[in-house]
């Protein structure tokens, strides 16, 4: 309103100074009188809305949506027989359709359908009985149809919700739950591969991919930074792994994100969103997310404005570079595929129409009864049979074989489930990560964690000790525990004379320290316990260490 | 001669003549013969449907036939179709990159005016309460492939059919080609 009306007064002035310079010199007070009176209105307008703007400061926040592209795991293309495989000489897995040759035409693939019904029944959502199929028109060499086939206007599954959580928290150890809805899943075709020889001036088209099936799952923007949208892509993998309907790699480009990245301020409208695209990665989507999110702030701050355009991730800086070639807003055209009926998927088979045959329908009902174990039950599961931390079971379920291995160790161990996620989450995993190798690389297998644990519960060797052989079990798997230590003479010292004789030394050698506990620092204790650790070389019961010393400095 | 073996005999007689002549010739006998009895009709025409090798499909509703008489159709008047909407020359542009289609003259515009005003007698059509039909295949299921590798593996014809091709990969200019902006004519 404010706006508006300085808007209508600046163009009176305006309007009034053309008359003036027509008219000067003639009636030049009555008009200075004129337009100054109107400047006056205008400049307290201007102020009260700078007033109004200054006395509600809000930071700016980002919004991020994700779209998802997942490459269905089935032997065949989506709509014709040609096989789907990695890596396989160019153009030699494409059949005439997937050319786009005159005369093809689209045959569905029924387990595309089945791992679309899959996917959209682990993720809660509304599957349509009948999907239509559409086709989305644009220009690009890959592209050899010149169309896509996707389905728009009715996918196979709409309205879902993915919960996802992630360690938060000032010590990253409190796990938060959110979740994000997700507007729909569509299957669709995906393209060729170009590659770009920019030397010669051309482009090499690949059709190996071209015509193999795709999940598209499109979520609503309910995320506000990249590490949120790391860890909802993460479970995604998860979810889409235990299903079996995609591999989700996605570095070998069975996963693709793109994400819609906007700044604005809580409350208000969303602003102006960016597209970033070529992410390879779950941490460089976390990444590039929050250089967006920088990048659009900086430039609001500037008073600038930031463009509806698409950008590309750039790995090596981390920062996105905008994209060539994009006109405006692009028209896809989309029109009814004509040459595919609507796609029925029936409730229950006593729904299906009795004249086809069964492996012509796809019922949800035995879809649903086949579904494996998702990760949300996977965790609720390990924390209520081993009695562990939510965050230690996401720690498991996160990591791809720990569960496995965890469990392993817990079958063939006396000790506790408690005791053994630390020495998994911890000890293990973070050797694991320095070394940057996978739990199936690990060179200590399950048994010969198993070993070990036992002889620390056993009371053959301390905790500290069990850390070292560890870390020798681990530089060379080829011994066991029983024979480090026996090389090393790392078994425990339980011979109390010695130990008395161990601690009277030390209590000897700092009396300063003995004086200080007598008067009253328990702490300093800690600090002579571990001298005799020291001495010892760790291999003394600390908690005996702790009684003789108490009862030495009292 | 009953009546029944009557039709059956007209009808070994005219079998395979062709399904416009079948059609013609059953109704017509069934009317001269009287024949009431839609039981007699249908059964008569399965016997007849056994035989012939071609299969025919056509109503079961008896003898009415849904081509009119008479020529029902009436050319639609001007002042019954919706205001002619004009295409403003970057709308042209727009199609002309989007589809690919060139509009190189004042003729092709006229062409082009005159086919949307063609185009436009559909909106004297009364859709009230219809649902729209987006393929004429809706009324069919929708046949399921099973997941096995049946094609394939043919890169040499493939490459056959390209004008370039560089070590088993077809080769396209880079990017897309921005079309050159309209000249004034």
């Amino acid at each position: 309103m404010a706006a508006s009306s300085a808007g209508i007064g600046t163009l009176l002035c305006k309007n009034i100074n053309k008359q003036i310079e027509i008219f000067y010199p003639t009636n030049r007070r009555y008009t200075w009188c004129v337009i100054r009176r109107i400047c006056t209105s205008i400049s307290r307008f201007r102020c009260q809305g700078q007033i109004k703007r200054k006395s509600a400061p809000k930071e700016l926040v980002g919004v991020v949506g994700l779209e998802v592209h997942a490459q269905i795991q089935s032997i065949t293309k989506l709509f014709s027989g040609s096989q789907v495989r990695f890596q396989a000489p160019p153009n030699s897995l494409v059949s005439f359709f997937d050319a786009s040759l005159p005369g093809t035409l689209p045959v569905l693939n029924r387990r595309c359908v089945e791992a679309a019904v899959m996917t959209g029944l682990a993720l809660d959502c509304v599957i349509n009985r009948k999907s239509l199929f559409d086709r989305k028109h644009y220009f690009y060499a890959d592209l050899p149809a010149g169309y896509q086939i996707t389905q728009q206007r009715r996918p196979i599954a709409v309205d879902g919700t993915l919960t996802y959580s992630h360690l938060g928290g000032t010590r990253r150890n409190t796990l938060i739950t959110k979740s994000v809805r997700i507007k729909q899943i569509q299957l669709e075709q995906d393209s060729g591969k170009s590659l770009h020889d920019d030397r010669r001036g051309q482009t090499l088209i690949d059709l190996n991919r071209a015509g193999v099936g795709l999940m598209e799952l499109v979520m609503e923007p309910d995320m506000s930074c990249g590490e949120e949208a790391a860890a909802a892509v993460r479970e995604l993998q998860l979810i889409l792994q235990a299903l079996g309907t995609c591999q989700g790699h996605m570095d070998e480009g069975q996963l693709r994100v793109d994400a819609n990245v906007s700044v604005h301020r809580p409350g208000d409208p969303w602003g102006v969103r960016t597209e970033v695209k070529n992410i390879n990665s779950g941490r460089n989507l976390a990444r590039a997310i929050d250089y967006e999110i920088q990048r659009q702030v900086g430039v609001l701050k500037n008073g600038g404005t930031v463009q509806n355009e698409t950008r590309s991730f750039d790995r090596k800086s981390g920062h996105t570079l905008p994209m060539r070639d994009k006109e405006g807003l692009q028209d896809y055209r989309f029109m009814p595929e004509p040459n595919l009926p609507p796609l029925i998927v029936y409730d229950r088979p006593s729904t299906a129409p009795p004249c086809v045959h069964p492996s012509q329908v796809v019922v949800l009902e035995e879809v649903r009864a086949g579904l494996p174990e998702l990760p949300r039950a996977r965790r609720t599961r390990l924390v209520e049979s081993y009695d562990i931390l939510p965050e230690h079971s996401f720690t498991l379920v996160n990591e791809d074989g720990l569960t496995d291995y965890f469990e392993a160790v817990v079958k063939e161990t006396k000790a506790g489930p408690r005791k053994v996620i630390g020495w998994v989450n911890q000890v293990l995993l973070g050797l694991l990560h320095h070394h940057s190798l996978s739990v199936s690389q690990s060179p200590v297998t399950p048994q010969m964690l198993a070993q070990l644990l036992n002889l620390q519960e056993n009371g053959q060797i301390s905790s500290s000790v069990a850390k070292q052989v560890f870390q020798e079990l681990w530089r060379a798997p080829g011994k066991t525990a029983q024979q480090i230590i026996q090389e090393q003479d790392l078994g425990i010292v339980s011979n109390t004379t010695e130990i008395h004789r161990i601690c009277q030394k030390v209590v000897d050698s700092h009396p300063d320290q003995v004086q200080a506990i007598r008067g009253g620092n328990k702490k300093v204790l800690n600090k002579l316990m571990g001298l005799v650790q020291k001495e010892t070389k760790g291999r003394a019961d600390p908690v005996l260490v702790r009684s003789i010393l108490e009862e030495k400095t009292s | 001669m009953s009546v029944v073996n009557y039709a059956r005999t007209l009808q070994k007689v005219i079998l395979n003549i062709g399904p416009r002549c079948y059609h013609r010739w059953v109704t017509t006998a069934s009317v001269a013969l009287r024949i009431r009895d839609s039981k007699q009709n249908f059964r008569c025409r399965l016997w007849c449907g056994l035989l012939t090798p071609v299969h025919y499909q056509y109503s079961t509703e008896g003898n009415t036939s849904k081509v009119p008489s008479v020529a029902t159709w009436e050319p639609v008047l001007e002042n019954q179709l919706p205001p002619a909407k004009q295409v403003p020359a970057d709308l042209v542009d727009k199609l002309e990159r989007l589809a690919l289609v060139d509009f190189p003259n004042q003729e092709g515009l006229v062409c082009l005016k005159k086919a949307i005003r063609f185009a436009d007698q559909l909106h004297v059509v009364d859709t009230e309460g219809v649902d729209p039909m987006d393929s004429v295949l809706e009324n069919r299921a929708l046949y399921l492939r099973e997941d096995v590798v049946a094609e394939g593996d043919c890169a040499d014809r493939l490459l056959q059919l390209s004008k370039d091709t560089v070590e088993e990969y077809f080769v396209a200019p880079p990017g897309n080609i921005p079309l050159p902006g309209r000249e004034e004519c």
